[in-house]
């Protein structure tokens, strides 16, 4: 159980971006993160799989530290956290994260919803801002909703706006927790060509999603986590089609045969 | 009808008397609860400890009491030659500013986690995150609880008029040590009372509609 499986060509390239080292979280009792450790290259793809309650999305949001922890150490492009801060809020404005339920702001347009972080984190020009964020929504194939609320979209418009939020920071990493798992079957697809297209230009990303098609044909890693340990990583062909450890097997036999 | 236009100077001091308390200690109980509710919600311990002690004692404190040490106490021990009006003023904020901080804070559990994440994420600072994307979207749940707080206030400020500061109730003493009827007396002061928590509670629904279309 503890062994490790790591297959070598899975193995990160030489341009650390996320480094995680040694990472131990509990709640409570529970102890949802186990001596992760973890280094994502620049223009990595790394898509997380793993049964519910593994600790996936505690592991996403850690990275952000929208969760702390408890020993160990995260570093973001050379630097490590910062404690709840101005510091900490800087860098995580170079952390873009995507969650399962949209989390727009409710009370605000699409397009202010793209614009805020940019005038009020990075203090971009308004002008600018509004400029880049039509552009934004252009690109993930929202533009003529800009002025609606959150609530007038489908939940696939939605997510894609959420995108574009996240983008509008210009983050180093992008964090998806799950991006598709709220959606009906057929929005998952245009949230999915989003994310493919984010992959194909070279974003650094750390992809939740049991999706295996995206995996397949984006990610460069795929890491499977079960009870809060990440406890075999390879190439996605090499884990999909030939898994090592018993806990994969047994998870890849439950989500391919429904 | 002769009493209010006999002693109509009267009538106008207590009723300026009143509205004046009212209004600054208002803004007191507005500022200092929102303060104090942002300690309640803040990540660190230290403040939510501060704010939650606020609360638990002057919520749960009789407002004569506070009164009674914001007279007798604090000048002696604190402020020496702060007036009764001062003193009162603070009394009234600060034990209003605790039923203001729940009042907040309920607002703010109403408002789902996410959109807090989400802005953090964005890297909102804490006072971002409240002052941008919280509190706007509580402000539609607090402005009916917030209404019945000042409603109160207004009411709570004649506690001030039995420590010499001027207002409807000291007006409604001298008037009836003048020899008047005191029920014709009772119905004007009623009447004064009545306009200001009137235009209060109008004021607050046309505060609950503009945000009602604002979304
Ligand atoms: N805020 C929390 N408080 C207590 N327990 C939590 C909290 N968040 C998650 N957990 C628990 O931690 C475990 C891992 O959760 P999570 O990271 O959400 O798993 P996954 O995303 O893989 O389904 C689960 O057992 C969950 O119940
Ligand atoms: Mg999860």
């Amino acid at each position: 159980m503890t062994e490790v499986f790591v297959t070598k060509d899975a193995a990160p390239a030489d341009d650390p971006l996320v480094v995680l080292e040694n990472v131990n979280k509990h709640f409570g009792a529970l102890h949802v993160l186990q001596d992760i450790d973890l280094t994502i290259a620049r223009g990595e793809v790394v898509v997380v799989i793993g049964p519910s309650g593994s600790g996936k999305s505690t592991l996403c949001r850690t990275i952000n530290r929208l969760e702390t922890v408890d020993s160990g150490t995260i570093r973001i492009d050379g630097r490590p956290l910062p404690a709840e801060g101005r510091e900490l809020a800087r860098l995580r404005a170079d952390v873009g994260m995507v969650f399962q339920s949209f989390n727009l702001f409710a009370h605000k347009t699409v397009l202010e919803n793209v614009v805020l972080g940019q005038v009020k984190v990075r203090r971009a020009d308004k002008k600018a801002a509004e400029q880049k964020a039509r552009a934004l929504l252009e690109r993930v194939g929202v533009g003529n909703q800009a002025d609606k609320y959150p609530a007038q979209l489908s939940g696939g418009q939605q997510q894609r706006v959420a995108i574009a939020r996240a983008l509008a920071m210009d983050p180093k990493v992008m964090l998806f927790d799950e991006p598709t798992s709220a959606l009906d079957p057929e929005m998952i697809n245009e949230v999915l060509e989003v994310m493919q297209q984010l992959a194909r230009d070279g974003m650094t990303m750390v992809c939740v999603t049991h999706e295996m098609g995206f995996a397949r044909s984006a990610a460069n890693r795929v890491l499977f986590m079960a009870d809060g340990r990440i406890v075999e990583q390879a190439s996605p062909e090499e884990f999909f089609t030939n898994p090592k450890s018993d806990r994969a097997k047994d998870f890849l036999s439950k989500i391919l045969h429904h | 009808m002769n009493v209010l236009l006999d002693h109509f100077s009267l009538f106008r001091d207590g009723f300026l008397g009143t509205l004046s308390l009212t209004a600054v200690s208002a803004v007191i109980a507005l500022v200092l609860g929102a303060l104090v509710a942002a300690c309640r919600v803040s990540p660190v311990p230290p403040l939510r400890a501060f704010g939650t002690m606020w609360v638990t004692l002057l919520r749960n404190t009789p407002l004569t009491l506070l009164f009674l040490v914001a007279i007798f106490v604090v000048p002696q021990v604190f402020f020496p030659g702060l007036s009764y009006y001062t003193l009162s003023v603070w009394a009234l904020g600060c034990y209003t500013s605790a039923f203001v901080c729940e009042a907040l804070r309920s607002g703010i559990n109403t408002v789902p986690v996410g959109q807090a994440e989400a802005a953090r994420s964005l890297g909102m600072t804490f006072g971002q995150t409240l002052r941008l994307i919280v509190l706007p979207q509580a402000g539609r749940t607090v402005v009916p609880p917030m209404s019945s707080i000042l409603i109160a206030l207004t009411k709570n400020t004649s506690l001030a008029g039995a420590f010499n500061v001027f207002e409807l109730f000291g007006a409604q003493k001298t008037l009836s040590e003048l020899g008047y009827s005191i029920v014709v007396i009772f119905g004007w002061i009623a009447l004064a009372y009545l306009i200001i928590t009137l235009t209060l509670s109008g004021l607050f629904r046309l505060l609950e509609n503009r945000l009602a279309v604002a979304r």
